[in-house]
């Protein structure tokens, strides 16, 4: 219909559907949304930023060959060896303690929670959970420090006792810090496999174990290794456990878990505490380890994320 | 309710229904000790303190398919569940009356729900197979029954063959069963049923979630696994209790003073008799489709 | 119960004692004791921490904590106190909270309502959200340090550590602001639509308010994990001896958990007793916190 036509027939104009104004005050706000969105990508090219150009200009005069294969670390130290090891073996070792606690006790509450517990239960022991994952790390190390590891000493069974910070203790510290997230996680990985399997097993005369292990876990399993390996990534990245209870003990490999060795992050925390100058050499070891830490996590977090967006597809 | 006056009369067929009963195994009913493998008495069902359904009396007849037809909420497949405990999976879920199973109360206190399981198993409306290979499927219940000592291939092959899927999947028993069809995945659960060796079969609605042509063959199946199996079906669709049972229960929802709505069984009797000259007004009403 | 014997099926006895054969399965109680074991550790080392915190802090839990006489190297340890860490937390965590609260809740109204998720850069945008909530907290630390701190120029002071708690907290928010955005029903925004409202109106008056319960439930969680932080904050000048309470954002500062590590590293055992008792004030702080996010997300969490 023309604009014409309406004004011969002598009918009222119909009210116009076309854009009167521009919004400028819709097209404002969504530019200060999609500014707000943008915060979290300049974070990460921020930190990408941070990171690498010291690092950058640390094997700049170390190599990377030294800082890969030396089995010495003592940078602020008056003879200076520049090799990661140290670090990252006691950083493994402290992990591997960790999960070795976490990933049982994790699991097995995450089973509890989701194929035994009834709606009771749930409601009182899920906010435990809760309540243990918002303990701040530095109580744990605390914990670990003056109350596990004496009583840790005392029933020692050999000789030679745990010392005063050892990597053992922080590791188990460590390990009941991930717990929450471990089971949380594998819970709602396993509460997500749909109900009919159950009935299906149950339906083929088995018992409840056989359901939780043999149905359940398996279909769950990409959503729990996904717990699992973000479990992970957290106790590798924690500081102030293995700072309070494994101390900054740097020099060669340590391997003995009763004791002390700094991990990656417990040197960086140690480094950082200081006043070292800027752009030292010194100074620079904080960001090149810092870059060695973030490689990991960021291996084991987008390994996770992969491992979740799988166990998605099959379910959703 | 109506008990059929006769047991044995199961013959009354109309013709326009006799069609696919061609394959009914003559002479499983016919010789007087055919006592019922499951026999319910005034059984109701409650969650918590509703009661989904009640007043339940059937008997269900050794290798003769039995059918529960109704308007949904009738409960019938909530009776159907408590033939062999499903029901116990349910919070708050319990079971009054008496349903005994070769005269043993099965909600008797030292009974063991997976031993009732093992013998009386089911097939679910949704096809669910094990996100596992096709074998490990058949397999899995054999594992957990213990079953699986030697010849585990065969009883593979056995169970494929007696679910009339052996030929479709004999070539890739190894891949994953979620890739088979719906209907092809509803006969790998009833052949992981069927490798058990239970004695009776729980369906229910087992072909709601498929195609004609996967429902024409479960039915076929039906037939056959009746000649060795005691099965139960819950359908909705009275065409297929008409084609595939010998005898129908039937089931509304009514509303009681309060005003709270129970399933409750109307009428059991043959097949024939139940679509061609029903006694209650009820389920003339609902087979004629003016209820439902 | 009547014994039938049929020529044709299993007699009542034999029915009756196969079904009641195996009613004891060692491995099936084996495996839930382990469960519950499970379980019970968890709960045996909360109840052991919280139990060890408030008897080594409780002679302590008096007015001396509002002494300001951080750190050791004072001799007085029976006198030292915590004030100037308890007012430099609540600057800190104010100025977070007013940086990361509405940048993480405008982020996911972008993300919930406006972008289109079919784009490379919203899915890029997530996947960095998802990672950035894995980086370790140290990290973050590194990233105050190199750049907040020395190229920025905003040095060791209150703005530089709100700033990295801010950024470290904020995919917290953003993923919890998002689900209680998605938990409102999309025929809410329909009708607010169909009335002619804008996308902001609708936003604004309709989706947003109907997910403040969840919004305030996760910011709740977010500011209570920045309040127990303290690694970042080794890295950015906490750590040194500060016995003043801040005046400013552009302050030195210390907080109570970096506090708590200065005293765990003291030998005296007063200073121990000093961090339980902070260690129990600090935990007071998280429970309320905690149980305010459970409430309010119980109790104001529209069932749709």
């Amino acid at each position: 219909m023309t604009s014409t036509s309406q004004k011969v027939a002598g009918i009222p104009a119909a009210p116009s559907v076309r854009r009167g104004r521009p919004r400028l005050g819709e097209k404002a706000i969504e530019a200060l949304l999609v500014l707000a969105a943008i915060v979290s990508v300049a974070t990460t090219v921020g930190i990408v930023i941070s990171l690498a150009v010291p690092t950058v200009e640390f094997f700049g005069t170390v190599s990377l060959g030294e800082f890969v294969t030396e089995t010495l670390w003592t940078p602020l130290f008056a003879e200076k060896h520049y090799g990661v090891l140290p670090l990252l073996v006691a950083t493994l070792i402290v992990t591997a303690i960790a999960v070795t606690i976490a990933i049982p006790v994790g699991l097995g509450s995450a089973i509890y929670l989701s194929e035994y517990a009834g709606n009771r239960t749930r409601a009182f022991l899920k906010p435990i959970l809760e309540i243990l994952a918002g303990i701040p790390t530095v109580v744990y190390g605390f914990f670990a420090l003056l109350a596990v590891n004496p009583w840790l000493r005392d029933i020692w069974p050999s000789q030679t006792k745990p010392e005063f910070q050892n990597m053992l203790v922080a590791g188990i510290a460590m390990g009941l810090m991930i717990v929450p997230t471990v089971a949380s996680l594998a819970e709602d990985a396993m509460t997500a496999v749909p109900r009919s399997l159950r009935e299906g097993a149950y339906a083929l005369a088995s018992t409840k174990m056989q359901v939780s292990t043999r149905v359940v876990l398996p279909a769950a399993l990409s959503g729990i290794v996904a717990a699992i390996v973000l479990g992970i990534s957290r106790a590798l990245g924690e500081t102030m456990i293995v700072t309070i209870a494994a101390g900054l003990k740097t020099d060669g490999i340590i391997v003995n878990p009763i004791d002390g060795a700094a991990t990656m992050t417990a040197y960086i925390a140690g480094a950082g505490q200081g006043d070292l100058p800027v752009d030292s050499l010194d100074y620079l070891t904080i960001f090149a380890v810092g870059s060695t830490l973030f490689l990991f996590t960021l291996a084991l977090n987008a390994l996770s994320i992969r491992m979740v967006r799988r166990f998605r597809e099959v379910y959703e | 309710m109506t008990y059929p006056e006769d047991p044995m009369d199961t013959t009354i067929v109309p013709p326009r229904l006799s069609a696919g009963l061609s394959l009914h195994p003559s002479g499983a009913t016919h010789g007087g000790e055919n006592t019922p493998v499951i026999d319910l008495a005034d059984v109701a069902v409650w969650y918590g303190d509703y009661q989904a359904v009640r007043g339940v009396s059937m008997p269900v007849a050794r290798n003769q398919i039995t059918a529960m037809i109704g308007p949904s909420g009738c409960g019938k497949s909530t009776v159907l569940r408590s033939l062999n405990r499903m029901n116990d999976l349910i919070g708050g879920a319990r079971v009054t009356g008496v349903v005994s199973y070769h005269g043993q109360d099965l909600y008797a206190r030292d009974v063991d729900p997976i031993e009732v399981r093992r013998r009386i198993g089911m097939v679910f409306q949704k096809p669910n197979p094990f996100p596992k290979s096709i074998y490990d499927n058949v397999t899995y219940g054999l594992k957990v029954n213990k079953m699986d000592t030697g010849r585990t291939d065969d009883l593979v092959e056995q169970a494929l063959r007696g679910a009339a899927l052996w030929d479709e999947v004999k070539d890739k028993l190894k891949t994953s069963a979620l890739a088979l069809s719906g209907g092809q995945q509803q006969r790998l659960c009833i052949a992981r049923t069927i490798a058990v060796r239970p004695e009776v079969i729980l369906m229910d609605e087992p072909c709601s979630a498929l195609d004609p042509i996967a429902t024409g063959k479960i039915e076929d199946l039906m037939h056959e696994l009746a000649a060795s199996y005691t099965i139960v079906i819950v359908t909705h669709n009275m065409q297929q209790a008409a084609r595939v049972s010998h005898r129908t229960a039937f089931f509304t929802a009514e509303l009681d003073d309060a005003g709270v709505r129970h399933g409750r069984l109307v009428e059991f009797n043959d097949t024939g008799r139940i679509f061609t000259n029903p006694a209650d007004k009820r389920t003339e009403d609902y087979i004629t489709g003016r209820f439902g | 119960m009547t014994t039938t014997t049929n020529p044709r099926g299993p007699s009542s006895a034999d029915v009756r004692a196969e079904l009641t054969r195996r009613r004891f399965r060692p491995a099936e109680t084996a495996f839930k004791l382990a469960l519950q074991a499970c379980l019970a550790i968890g709960l045996a080392f909360l109840v052991a921490l919280l139990a060890f915190a408030v008897t080594k802090g409780w002679h302590r839990l008096d007015a001396r904590l509002w002494e300001n006489m951080p750190t050791g190297r004072v001799s007085r340890a029976g006198e030292a106190g915590v004030q100037s860490a308890i007012w430099g937390t609540v600057w800190v965590i104010s100025l977070t909270a007013a940086i990361c609260l509405p940048t993480g809740v405008l982020a996911a109204i972008y993300l919930e309502e406006y972008a289109d998720n079919t784009r490379w850069y919203n899915r890029l945008l997530e996947l960095n959200i998802q990672n950035l909530a894995g980086v370790p907290s140290i990290v973050f630390g590194i990233l105050g340090l190199g750049l907040i701190a020395r190229v920025i120029g905003l040095g060791f002071t209150v703005a530089t550590a709100a700033v990295v708690l801010s950024l470290l907290v904020l995919p917290t928010v953003i993923i919890a602001s998002r689900e209680a955005i998605r938990a409102v029903p999309q025929s809410i925004r329909h009708a607010s639509y169909a009335l002619g409202a804008t996308r902001w109106q609708t936003v604004s008056r309709q989706v947003l308010p109907a997910a403040v319960p969840g919004i305030a439930t996760g910011s709740i969680l977010a500011l209570s994990r920045a309040i127990g932080e303290a690694a970042p904050l080794i890295l950015l000048g906490a750590v040194t001896f500060i016995r003043f309470n801040p005046d400013s954002l552009l302050s030195a500062y210390t907080t109570l958990p970096i506090q708590i590590y200065n005293l765990i590293k003291e030998p005296q055992a007063e200073f121990q007793e000093l961090a339980a008792a902070a260690i129990v004030l600090m935990l007071v702080v998280l429970l309320a916190m905690n149980s305010i996010a459970i409430f309010v997300r119980n109790r104001f969490t529209k069932r749709w």
